[in-house]
């Protein structure tokens, strides 16, 4: 099984050095890229189906083909890494950051060759201390070796990036409002259109993808897009794709798998199965912003596709677990808590929706529940669904709500009328 | 032309609109906050949602909000539809969550925009069962009121305050449910414009503050179309009474003009309306008051005394011309200083004779490049500053349109632009506020922009690219050269008549090389181009002149303070020249201690009247009230003084009597329905409906209902009776509409949002350049004296205006009179250290404290203009300065 993302990762937790990163073939895609141009670098990265890791999925090279190319296109453009990962039970970035910061600013550096982008960032969560100081040292190394600044190896090109560390919201991971925090405005998102690709960072063409999906460019680039192709196990799109696993499973953890591996082999094989004493009741395949699937979804592959067609989104591809002595109105207490806090504050669904059903949870938690509050529940699960609010934060938020009415219902009923929570004796 | 389905009924809309806009100026009621017909669309209050379809065969349709969806050919909505209607409702409650519900001590109840749309999205049940959030509310100064708790979250405030009117010290903090809308700590607001959150904010949370004082419901209220008398733009506004008081002034939208906004000065400058200064009775000095005074001064004029009359450029054209006709042409003398007469006339001058065009205020907005000459707008004209900032933001505009963002998206276009402004150049005498948004800008004495703003028009002229030079005449030059609409702002500020021509020629030769150019003028006083284009036999130095000629002569001042005007020496040499002196004015002042005869004049609250403002447009103010006391429009007085009646002739026959007799005036005769115009058999009425109290009003004084007063000069009625449609565009008393009592109602009186008033914006233009005006007026430069020091005004918005700086609020803004003078010209003078200094022309001697600004230029010193201390003076002086 390849693991080209996370193979070279090593066990004693320093990052590879430059040295260490050429010796195992880094650096050669970007060479590989400077000698073909923008076009065809884009036409690879098309040509691998390689689709965005930050969770929605998006097809990567079709969303760099929207950025004007060419004579008339505008001077100055952007890119930038989103390494914001404030998603609860995320952590995949993290990892890829922490552990091989080359290998991002590679993926990177061809990704900003191949849209015309002289400037990029690296946005990142204002709580990896340890992933800044990796990035920053690894930055000096790749602007030493002449992979960053003025005419990056002879080839006319050149690039400068940047460290922003964020000041820590969850909405500044929503691409928009990270292009206005990264300004220094309010981390408000943007109406779309106009996309970054036409009018993104202090307005001009931008391109934001995910630190995973950087990541993945460098081996698009040096193997190709067919062995890309071939690795996966997904029809919908090329690669392997980290998944992870947090929650009362034995072994809590990242790996790096073939994209369309199923639910099953995850928690059964890699996750090692739950800690003893303790049932599956329902999981999160992708981060706390994605529906619950439960046991009877394990057959299914977690790509894009499959767990969209079981009711959730693949998201992040991070599970959380629920187990059978967790209460899931309390999980979805603490969710909810979280994203109510989170609300940027601009649109009222999810501003003033969000903390009312948060205090409901907390209400049926403490016993003050009240028979009609499982229809309101319902109701803003409706009233914040995708479209009626500005960003996708509050339908994300609804989701996990959502389904938890779905598939718990029982428990939030028995809140209501015994005016207790079981879970808490 | 889009043809678009509402509720499957098919509507033809024009293009580039979003469907709330053109749902509204179609007249469907589809409830909205943080939408403004002159901000747009951000989405992000989500209470226009309608139902949205892709066909005739989406049957199922999705949530989109209205005001972020394109008027395309083909859209396809529904507003009724239960999904989004339930939607609205949703969101309506949601915003209610943590609203206090304290309508009853609201000063926006009954005006509210958050009410009208709670009713409108049908939420009435309240689920929310937790406890609200609170705020602490800040003192933000003398004008608003702060009650956070009220915040719906529209954004609007911030969008008007910071993006639209380029304010600093506001913003919105916190996120999520604790949004804050406020300044980062407790104070005054410094926005010239800060009125309008009072009518931008959709709830309670910006209030009038002056209302609050003299709190009156709307409904209670009477009110009367009007325009400010703040300055020479002559905003359109609304007044409003009650008990006799004047409660609050705000913004009556007028297209043409000052559309949504006003200034601070304009909104809170009323308050001398109610001062205890008032004059209330005819009076004759040391004897009775009252009907025998008035009847002694008219048995005096019986004695056909020689007569010497004083106009003024804050009196209405009507007063003027009256007292005109009332001493004769030779005899009727503007009651300014020679100078600022000269230049007024000279600004008159280049736009009657010129060949270029003065734009409206709202015009001003659509230029592309700006050079402002001499002139601080800001503090002279609030409005055109306002105006010069969407200027501002045209070119940089165009690069979001360039990416195909709509003209409505105003998020999306703001980040396109940046902080980009301009082009946009500024040459005046100190550092003025739109610097904040200058390309660049120089500052000069007289002599030295007199010689700047020549080289400017010179090398339009000559044509050709001066692109290589840095010189700022040459940077000016070409950005005006580039321009497809360059536009010249200019005015009376600096006092100089060269200024004003220097502008008039950058201005022609500009529309000699082809260009759509405008020039802008403001000028001193709100009706002072009304009094140029009256025409009189010269300035009040003219006037003591004659009268020191001429001694004994029976001298009628109008609305003028000669201390005001001009020095004591001369004002007492007025006064102690003329034989009996009739002072008709609206506030004690210093020469009302010197009148024989006093006349109560009614400020533009108690009479009507006719304004010309800078742009030579004429408009009427029609009074809000009759008062209780002895109180009559200025003209009224004049006319039974010319008449020896006991009563004026009404309002039309004095308007007929001027067309007639001056030629340029003739227009006005149809400026506004007369008198006897009616809706059916109605009058207009200036009370809402819902009036309550009539019939107890004056209990405490008699228990019989007392008749109310006729309006024998307007269309308008002083009560509720009447017709409660819509008024025609010049006679709109109040905005409202049925299930819109707040401003929004305005929209119900558009052709479109945003677009011009039913039967259109009210106003006639009467100046116009013709094709063969002259593009060049001769310029002469040597207007300053060598060697000595140049003293010119700097203006304050709160304090330079005569009587707005005696409104209570407005005093609270006003600074102390200091001097500002440059480090290098205190030590050429040979002056150091803390204290007074003195500048001393021989004619004039004036001694204030002082303080260093480096941006004042070498030789020049500021002196504050027209307050307590700085009155009367006569500007520019020059002499030399000496420390106390
Ligand atoms: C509330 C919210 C938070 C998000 N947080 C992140 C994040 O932390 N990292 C990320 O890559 N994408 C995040 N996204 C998704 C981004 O908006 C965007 O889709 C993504 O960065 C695109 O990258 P990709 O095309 O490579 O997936 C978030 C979206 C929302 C609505
Ligand atoms: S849904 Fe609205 S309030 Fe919530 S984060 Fe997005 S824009 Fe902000
Ligand atoms: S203060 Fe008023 S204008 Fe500002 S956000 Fe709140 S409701 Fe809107
Ligand atoms: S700009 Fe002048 S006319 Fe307009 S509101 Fe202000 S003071 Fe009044
Ligand atoms: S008016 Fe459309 S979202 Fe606020």
């Amino acid at each position: 099984m390849e693991k080209p993302l996370t193979e070279h990762i090593k066990n004693d937790g320093t990052p590879l050095s430059l040295k260490e990163y050429e010796a195992k073939g880094g650096y050669e895609g970007l060479k590989k890229a400077l000698k073909m141009t923008p076009a065809e670098v884009l036409t690879v990265v098309k040509d691998s189906k390689l689709r965005g890791r930050g969770g929605a999925g998006f097809p990567t090279g079709m969303k760099w083909s929207f950025v004007p190319m060419g004579d008339n296109a505008p001077p100055v453009k952007y890119l930038v890494a989103n390494g914001d990962e404030m998603e609860p039970g995320t952590f995949k970035d993290r990892l890829l950051i922490e552990g091989n910061p080359h290998q991002l600013i590679e993926g990177m550096i061809i990704s900003a060759y191949t849209i015309g982008a002289n400037m990029s960032y690296i946005f990142l969560r204002w709580a990896y201390h340890l992933a800044a100081k990796r990035v920053l040292a690894a930055l000096d190394e790749a602007y030493k070796a002449g992979y960053l600044g003025k005419n990056i190896l002879g080839s006319g090109y050149s690039l400068d990036m940047d460290l922003h560390t964020s000041v820590g919201r969850y909405i500044c991971g929503e691409e928009t409002a990270l292009l206005n925090a990264l300004e220094g405005k309010r981390a408000n998102p943007r109406n779309k259109p106009p996309f970054p690709q036409v009018s993104g960072l202090f307005g001009k063409p931008t391109i934001v993808n995910n630190i995973e999906t950087y990541c993945n460019i460098p081996h698009i680039l040096a193997k190709g897009a067919e062995w890309y192709i071939s690795i996966s196990k997904s029809e919908g799109g090329g690669g392997t794709k980290l998944y992870g696993a947090s929650g009362k499973v034995k072994n809590p953890a990242i790996w790096e798998l073939p994209l369309g591996t199923t639910l099953g082999e995850i928690i059964e094989e890699h996750a090692g199965g739950m800690q003893d004493g303790y049932k599956l009741r329902g999981l999160l395949p992708g981060g706390a912003s994605t529906d619950f699937l439960t046991p009877d979804h394990f057959n299914i592959k977690m790509d894009f596709e499959e767990v969209a067609k079981a009711g959730s989104r693949m998201g992040t591809g991070t599970i959380i677990v629920m187990d059978d002595k967790t209460c899931p109105v309390g999980m979805c207490l603490n969710l909810e808590q979280f994203f109510a806090q989170e609300s940027c504050g601009w649109c009222t669904p999810c501003r003033e929706g969000l903390p009312w059903t948060a205090k409901i949870l907390l209400a049926l938690e403490e016993g003050r529940g009240k028979p009609e509050d499982i229809d309101h529940l319902t109701f803003q699960t409706h009233y914040n669904a995708p479209g009626n609010t500005f960003c996708a934060l509050a339908p994300g938020a609804m989701e996990p709500l959502q389904s938890a009415l779905k598939y718990f219902r029982e428990d939030f009923e028995e809140h209501i009328h015994t005016h207790q929570c079981k879970y808490k004796h | 032309m889009a043809k678009i389905y509402v509720d499957n009924i098919e509507y033809e809309v024009p293009d580039g609109k979003n469907m709330l806009e053109a749902c509204t100026s179609l007249g469907l009621d589809l409830p909205y906050f943080c939408w403004h017909p002159k901000m747009h669309s951000v989405g992000a209050c989500r209470q226009c949602a309608v139902m949205s379809y892709r066909d005739e065969n989406d049957t199922r349709g999705r949530i989109t909000m209205a005001c972020m969806l394109d008027a395309n050919d083909g859209t396809r909505i529904s507003i009724n539809a239960q999904p989004a209607k339930d939607f609205r409702a949703g969101n309506i409650e949601s915003l209610m969550i943590n609203h206090p519900h304290d309508c009853a001590v609201c000063d926006e109840g009954g005006e509210c925009h958050l009410q009208d749309m709670t009713v409108m999205s049908g939420h009435n049940y309240r689920r929310y069962r937790f406890q609200k959030r609170t705020h602490n509310n800040q003192d933000l100064g003398p004008f608003i009121n702060h009650e956070m708790n009220r915040c719906i979250q529209c954004y609007r405030c911030v969008r008007f305050y910071n993006d639209y009117a380029g304010g600093g010290d506001f913003g919105v903090f916190a996120s999520s449910g604790r949004v804050y809308f406020g300044r980062s700590e407790e104070g005054t607001l410094e926005s010239e414009f800060s009125g309008n959150l009072v009518e931008v904010c959709p709830t309670g949370v910006f209030t009038d503050k002056t209302l609050h004082k003299h709190y009156t419901r709307k409904w209670d209220l009477t009110s009367a179309p009007s325009i400010c008398q703040g300055c020479s733009v002559g905003c359109n506004i609304l007044t409003s009474e009650r008990y006799g008081k004047l409660r609050r002034v705000m913004t009556r939208f007028n297209g043409d003009v000052n559309g949504y906004f006003l200034c601070d000065r304009g909104r809170f400058g009323y308050e001398y309306v109610n001062d205890e200064q008032r004059l209330t009775r005819a009076a004759q000095k040391d004897q009775n008051s009252g009907t025998d005074a008035f009847s002694a001064m008219k048995d005096h004029l019986a004695s056909n005394p020689k007569l010497i009359g004083i106009g003024s450029p804050r009196a209405s054209l009507e007063s003027n011309f009256l007292l005109k006709q009332l001493v004769g042409a030779d005899n009727f003398y503007n009651g300014v200083s020679a100078i600022e007469n000269e230049v007024v006339n000279e600004v008159l001058n280049v736009l009657v004779k010129g060949n270029v065009r003065t734009p409206s205020l709202a015009e001003i907005e659509t230029y592309d490049t700006v050079f402002v000459l001499g002139e601080d707008v800001t503090n002279t004209s609030p409005m055109i500053a306002l105006a010069l900032r969407q200027a501002a933001k045209n070119l940089p505009k165009e690069k979001a349109f360039a990416l195909k963002i709509q003209h409505w998206n105003d998020a999306a276009i703001r980040e396109v632009v940046q902080d980009e402004k301009g082009p946009f150049y500024l040459a005046t005498p100190y550092a003025t506020k739109l610097e904040e948004i200058a390309t660049s800008s120089v500052h000069g004495n007289t002599k030295s922009l007199v010689q700047l703003s020549s080289k400017v028009a010179d090398l339009i002229s000559k044509g050709g690219d001066h692109q290589e030079d840095n010189d700022f005449a040459y940077r000016v030059a070409n950005a005006l050269t580039l321009s497809k609409k360059p536009l010249i702002v200019s005015g009376c500020g600096m006092m100089s008549k060269e200024i004003i021509r220097c502008a008039a020629n950058i201005a022609g030769a500009l529309r000699n090389a082809g260009k759509e150019v405008g020039v802008v003028f403001s000028v001193p006083e709100v009706n002072s181009l009304g009094m140029a284009l009256l025409g009189s036999a010269g300035s009040l130095d003219d006037a003591i002149l004659q009268t020191e000629k001429e001694s004994g002569m029976t001298s009628i001042v109008l609305e003028t303070d000669l201390f005001f005007r001009t020095n004591s020496q001369k004002a007492n040499s007025f006064f102690e020249h003329s034989g009996k002196t009739i002072l008709i004015d609206s506030l004690e002042n210093n020469s009302t201690p010197n009148a024989d005869f006093i006349l109560p004049a009614g400020t533009f609250a108690e009479s009507s009247g006719t304004m010309i403002n800078n742009e030579g447009r004429a408009q009427r103010f029609y009074q809000v009230f009759k008062p209780n006391n002895d109180i009559k429009s200025s003209w009224a007085w004049l006319d039974m003084l010319m008449h020896q009646a006991e009563k004026e002739r009404n309002f039309d026959a004095i308007v007929e009597e001027m067309a007639n007799s001056v030629n340029a005036f003739q227009p006005i005769s149809g400026l506004a329905p007369h008198a006897d115009f009616r809706i059916g058999t109605q009058k207009i009425p200036r009370a809402s409906h819902r009036f309550s109290g009539r019939t107890s009003m004056n209990a405490d004084v008699n228990v019989h209902e007392p008749k109310p007063p006729v309006d024998e000069d307007s269309p308008l009625s002083f009560t509720m009776e009447g017709y409660h449609g819509k008024a025609p565009s010049s006679d709109i008393p109040f905005f409202w509409s049925p299930g819109w009592n707040s401003v929004q109602s305005i929209n119900k009186y558009q052709i479109e949002v945003g677009g011009p008033l039913h039967g259109g914006n009210p106003g006639i233009r009467l100046i116009e350049p013709s094709e063969s005006g002259v593009s060049s007026f001769e310029v002469n430069d040597g207007s300053a004296d060598n060697g000595k020091i140049e003293a010119l005004p700097s203006w304050f918005i709160f304090g330079s205006g005569e009587l707005t700086a005696k409104s209570q609020a407005i005093m609270k803004r006003i600074e102390p009179a200091i001097i500002s003078v440059s480090s290098a010209t205190l030590k050429n003078s040979g002056i150091e250290g803390n204290g007074k200094i003195t500048i001393n022309s021989g004619e004039q001697k004036l001694t204030l404290p002082y303080k260093v600004d480096e941006n004042v230029p070498a030789g020049v010193v500021l002196i504050p203009y027209g307050l307590a201390d700085t009155m009367g003076i006569t500007f520019p002086i020059y002499g030399n300065i000496s420390m106390d």
